[in-house]
């Protein structure tokens, strides 16, 4: 093997092992964030800071009983957790942390990323109809609609950034931020991201196909042991790609003053996103069903369309005087 | 290796394919015809085709067959509703694919030429897509988006009927 082959497998070893020991810890990071912002004190028992929370969360998971309910779907139930993580952990396959550390450069960077956060939508719904529950089904039709809805948001609202740029290369679409960051004239496109990016990942305040209040937990109400872990590391790490891709397409990537090396202004600005993800599950109310698809539909569909016509014509405007 | 993987995918194709069609359960048959559209995509990649094989991934992949999975989950198929055909209708559903074969194989007859195009460095990028797409067929293309224009105003309709009923 030569030097550009380990270095690459260093890589993509580093950004595997770096995803997965930074969900669970996330887990501690929500749950203290969370009694911060409630006026609690959280676990802050084992360890320094209740960090080994996370070492006991995990063992807890491994430990319990593996249950498939004898009424289920044996073969779907077993496939259904591991698409989420395999899909989320795909997409970070094209997401570029830094200069050269990215797992893959691919000229469709940003259509791979849609495609795969496509694809997440079948864990839900494969899920929720081989629990054989009626809780689970109706959690999974509700998360099959939402998914699908905001996708559709979440890819033209993404088409201004690509019309600036002209490439879907994400490492392009950063360095095109060196000077001014996305966030400034794709203001719209931003926010209709964040908002699609929320629902996608199904956090609170729409996590309405778990919403537990209704329907017990939704789409996993019949999982247990490390499947229901599954779902829920897959959870997190989604909620770490969304922040990513935020920073790269809007917030300039590792660009920052130069006191800071690139891969921390990186990490700190994914961190911003993550701690603003939290920030949203402390403090909004979950809509009605009926109530998101309706803003969906009816606002987020028209005003990204309109930003995709006024930063193309813009564009032309600008290439032609 | 080239060879090696078209066979490989070829034969995922065929086999998901046919799984699709002798699959009692509808839900597998959803599931195998998604495998089967990986492949194909795949097939694309092979072709140096990263754009088409991506947004076939997304839009069949991706969201046809998810609202094809919501369709089957809420019409709760299961072997008792399934309704028994006559021997005619075998008969003439075979028939009729037989015709589709046929003239599927005669088309693809004439595409050799278009075959030995491909694997030119650069033809599958979006910007050459693009340019082929609003320079040489234009029109077509903008023909094709008014169909589906009144493909999704019909459904809108559709979805709007029982509401003007009330008030006439």
């Amino acid at each position: 093997m030569d030097d550009a082959t380990i270095s690459h497998l260093l890589i993509t070893f580093g950004v595997l092992a770096g995803l997965l020991l930074v969900a669970p810890g996330l887990i501690w990071l929500e749950r203290r964030l969370l009694a911060l912002w409630q006026d609690r004190y959280g676990p802050n028992r084992a360890g320094p800071f209740g960090l080994l929370v996370v070492l006991a969360d995990t063992l807890k998971l491994f430990f319990k009983e593996d249950w498939i309910p004898p009424f289920a779907d044996k073969k779907v139930f077993v496939l259904a957790p591991a698409i989420v993580v395999i899909t989320v952990l795909l997409s970070f396959v094209v997401i570029p942390f830094a200069p050269g550390i990215i797992v893959a450069d691919m000229n469709i960077g940003l259509l791979f990323f849609l495609a795969m956060s496509s694809m997440g939508a079948y864990s839900i719904i494969l899920g929720g109809w081989s629990s054989n529950n009626k809780y689970a089904l109706l959690g999974s039709m509700r998360g099959a609609a939402q998914l699908i809805s905001y996708e559709v948001f979440m890819g033209l609202s993404l088409m201004g950034v690509v019309l600036m740029t002209g490439s879907f290369s994400l490492i392009d679409i950063v360095e095109a931020q060196r000077y001014q960051w996305f966030i400034v004239p794709q203001f719209l496109g931003f926010v209709i991201f964040l908002i699609a990016g929320i629902a996608e990942t199904h956090r609170l305040p729409f996590d309405i196909p778990e919403a537990e209040s209704e329907l017990i937990a939704g789409f996993h109400s019949e999982y247990s042991g490390m499947k229901f872990g599954l779902f829920f590391v897959g959870e997190y790490i989604g909620i770490m790609l969304i922040s990513s891709m935020v920073t790269v397409l809007f917030l300039g990537g590792w660009y920052g003053p130069s006191f800071l090396p690139p891969l921390a202004w990186f990490i700190i600005k994914m961190f911003g996103f993550i701690f603003f993800f939290i920030l949203l599950r402390a403090s909004l109310p979950r809509p009605r069903y009926d109530q998101l698809m309706e803003f969906g539909w009816k606002i987020l569909l028209p005003l990204s369309l309109l930003n995709l016509v006024v930063t193309g014509g813009i564009i032309l405007w600008m290439n032609t005087h | 290796m080239t060879l090696n993987l078209f066979y490989f995918l070829s034969f995922l194709a065929v086999l998901s394919a046919l799984m699709v069609v002798f699959s009692k359960n509808p839900v597998y048959s959803v599931l195998y015809l998604i495998i089967t559209f990986f492949t194909i995509a795949g097939h694309y990649i092979l072709l140096d085709a990263q754009f088409l094989a991506v947004v076939h991934v997304i839009v069949y992949a991706g969201a046809i067959m998810v609202l094809f999975l919501y369709v089957i989950m809420l019409l709760n198929l299961n072997r008792e509703s399934e309704p028994h055909k006559s021997n005619i209708l075998k008969f003439a559903a075979v028939i009729c694919a037989g015709l589709l074969l046929v003239v599927l194989v005669g088309s693809l007859k004439g595409t050799e030429a278009i075959v030995q195009q491909s694997g030119k460095a650069g033809i599958g990028y979006v910007k050459t897509l693009g340019e082929v797409m609003f320079k040489e067929f234009l029109l077509p293309f903008e023909i094709t988006s008014i169909l589906l224009l009144a493909a999704m105003v019909g459904a809108v309709m559709l979805g709007k009927s029982e509401k003007t009923n009330d008030t006439i």
